[in-house]
């Protein structure tokens, strides 16, 4: 039981790094209709934004500015990638901007590369590791500020889109693109805001993400990238309360399928899993299902 | 009558004139890297791009002519390849001619490979669009680890040697020229038509009597096993396996090659894996911004031409030749005037 319980804790830990990655995606697709592969690598130098900010400058910032840095950092970065590579493909088949955006991903990892180096670079936490006495159970403190802060992100995140005038017109323009224009939304503005708070989320979860395997690299983007992908998809995809519940579900059975099945067939699982709910509910757990008109 | 004949004729000499130009390509490529005017390394370059045009023009059968987002093919490359290697391995002594060997393993690799995409293909042509797209990835993960961990089979991470060296540069050559012509042949009969109308308009083809799910299915498997050709000429050019060459880049590589040449032409999708193989090497000098100037590329040819270099457009050689005819007897108009 007591085993149980802290697999859950792991999962609710990698859950919460997933969802939070998964919320760029579903986001982003839910307004411009894009698999936007380049997310992953957003996640990845927001990791690295942390880095530089925590060991290569002289002064010693606390963690939550190093935090807020490298996420208003990361959100200019997803702000310039869309005006530059993303805004004139709007009207072009959907397969361009998906290679566009695949681009991207392979022009960032490479531009990681250069810059910092291909070597494994140490990521030492920034908050400590001592395990904290909780419920009778011993949880790092590094998981318990992973698992709230990604806690209240979301909160403040559905609170905006739902109470706040901007959040407003971002679900009116996922919805109808036309008519938001027709009721006076600056469509462009709203898609840069989109990118911002999703690649600001992204960068988050990329520092807990290094954090919590203690090292860096450039294609550290890739493989959760996928994950949380699969996250969103299995909520619905352009639902952003299904990022959420998705992410955490995958991080948990993930988990859950280390601990007790098989550590090497976990991404089949994973994968096999996602290939489930897409043959019997395509539009994911909360997604509505569209029916083709002629 | 006449009109006909003449078609007829041109028809005829267009086939010629193709069939032409693949042979002299093939005798002056023969030929400089019998004489070693083509190195070593260029010439393993070259055979190299051959399997990248085999990989690109039967996944464009998928993606191209058919319409559909699919990015596991790199998946059925390797369930190719892994099969002809062991096929390879297992009958190396018992089959003395290369060729024969070749064949054997390439005609298993194309069974196991159309298999998998019956299998695949089945539940997944329900879906559309970027649902398809992700399936596809899902899957070529899923055989990836599987093939990571059949260690008995496949040996595991640590890959799958031993298998002969024996794709020689005419073997491969032959083998894409077959496949790029079946490729051709099939998508201009009829059943390619029905597959080109799908991807036109899946509902007004539906309406006219094409059974859609059928068609699907057929294309699909179809670009699976000429995966398993690519797959197996890459197993006997390597000699080695590892799991990790058949991984969701490898996919993506091969995805861009066919939108960058062009979705649904198949000499747009030979010049792409032409420059897409040689220009990171053509790059080394610029040692590690290679890749940054590699993507730069991919980005901006998609931005300011998104249907890719050749549209749906196929290059053909009577075509160039009455173009270059025109041109000629213009000048020569000129020249009278």
């Amino acid at each position: 039981m007591e085993l149980f319980i802290n697999q859950l804790i792991n999962g609710l830990n990698t859950g919460s790094i997933y969802a939070l990655v998964a919320i760029g995606y579903t986001m982003v697709y839910g307004i411009i209709k894009l698999i936007n592969f380049a997310h992953g690598e957003i996640m990845m130098f927001g990791a690295y934004f942390a880095f530089v900010f925590a060991y290569m400058i002289p002064w010693n910032l606390p963690f939550i500015l190093i935090i807020i840095i490298s996420m208003i950092l990361a959100a200019i970065m997803g702000m310039l990638i869309e005006r530059i590579a993303y805004k004139k493909l709007r009207k072009a088949p959907r397969i361009s901007a998906l290679i566009t955006a695949i681009g991207m991903s392979l022009f960032l990892q490479n531009l990681a590369l250069l810059i910092f180096g291909a070597s494994y670079k140490r990521m030492r936490p920034l908050v400590s590791t001592e395990p904290v006495h909780l419920f009778g159970f011993n949880i790092s403190k590094l998981t318990l500020i992973t698992i709230g802060l990604s806690v209240f992100f979301m909160m403040v995140l559905t609170f905006f889109i739902h109470k706040t005038k901007p959040g407003k017109a971002m679900r009116a323009v996922s919805q109808d693109k036309g008519a938001a224009i027709l009721m006076g939304i600056n469509i462009d503005n709203i898609i840069s805001l989109t990118f911002a708070i999703g690649s600001a989320l992204g960068a988050l979860g990329g520092i807990f993400y290094a954090m919590a395997y203690s090292q860096i690299y450039p294609t550290l983007g890739v493989m959760p990238g996928l994950k949380a992908f699969i996250a969103a998809v299995f909520g619905g995809i352009g639902n952003i309360t299904g990022a959420m519940v998705g992410g955490y579900l995958i991080g948990i059975i993930e988990t859950m399928t280390k601990a007790y099945i098989s550590k090497q067939w976990v991404d089949a699982i994973v994968f096999g899993l996602l290939i489930l709910i897409l043959l019997f509910k395509p539009s994911g757990l909360l997604g509505k299902s569209t029916k083709e008109k002629v | 009558m006449d009109k006909l004949k003449q078609l007829h004729k041109t028809l005829v000499n267009n086939k010629f004139i193709n069939y032409t130009v693949v042979f002299f390509i093939f005798i002056i490529l023969f030929l400089l890297i019998n004489s070693g005017v083509i190195n070593r390394y260029l010439s393993n370059l070259i055979i190299m791009i051959l399997i990248m045009i085999v990989m690109a023009t039967s996944l464009n059968i998928a993606t191209g002519f058919l319409g559909q987002l699919h990015l596991g093919h790199a998946a059925f490359m390797g369930i190719g390849a892994y099969t002809a290697g062991i096929i390879g391995i297992a009958l190396q002594d018992v089959i003395a001619s290369d060729l024969l060997l070749f064949l054997v393993a390439t005609f298993g690799a194309m069974i196991t490979a159309g298999f998998a995409g019956f299998l695949v293909g089945t539940p997944a042509l329900r879906l559309r669009g970027d649902y398809l797209g992700i399936m596809t990835l899902g899957f070529g993960e899923i055989v990836r680890t599987v093939i990571t961990n059949l260690k008995s089979i496949t040996n595991g991470a640590q890959g799958l040697s031993g298998i002969p060296r024996i794709m020689t540069f005419p073997i491969a050559f032959w083998t894409t020229v077959i496949v790029v012509t079946l490729i051709f042949l099939f998508m201009n009969s009829r059943h390619g038509r029905a597959i080109i109308s799908i991807r036109e308009d899946e509902i007004a083809s539906e309406s006219v009597g094409i059974n859609i799910t059928r068609y699907k299915l057929l294309g699909f498997i179809l670009a699976s096993m000429f995966a398993g050709v690519g797959g197996s000429m890459f197993a006997f050019k390597e000699s080695f396996l590892a799991p990790i060459s058949f991984n969701f880049i490898k996919s993506v590589e091969i995805f861009v090659i066919v939108v960058l040449g062009g979705m649904g032409s198949l000499s747009g999708s030979i010049i792409a894996a032409i420059v897409l193989v040689f220009l990171p090497e053509y790059l080394r000098d610029f040692n590690q911004y290679r890749y940054l100037l590699y993507s730069s590329v991919l980005i901006i040819i998609m931005l300011y031409r998104p249907q890719g270099l050749m549209g749906t457009k196929e290059i053909n050689f009577i075509k160039i030749k009455t173009w270059i005819k025109s041109k000629y007897t213009k000048v020569f108009l000129k020249g009278s005037d």
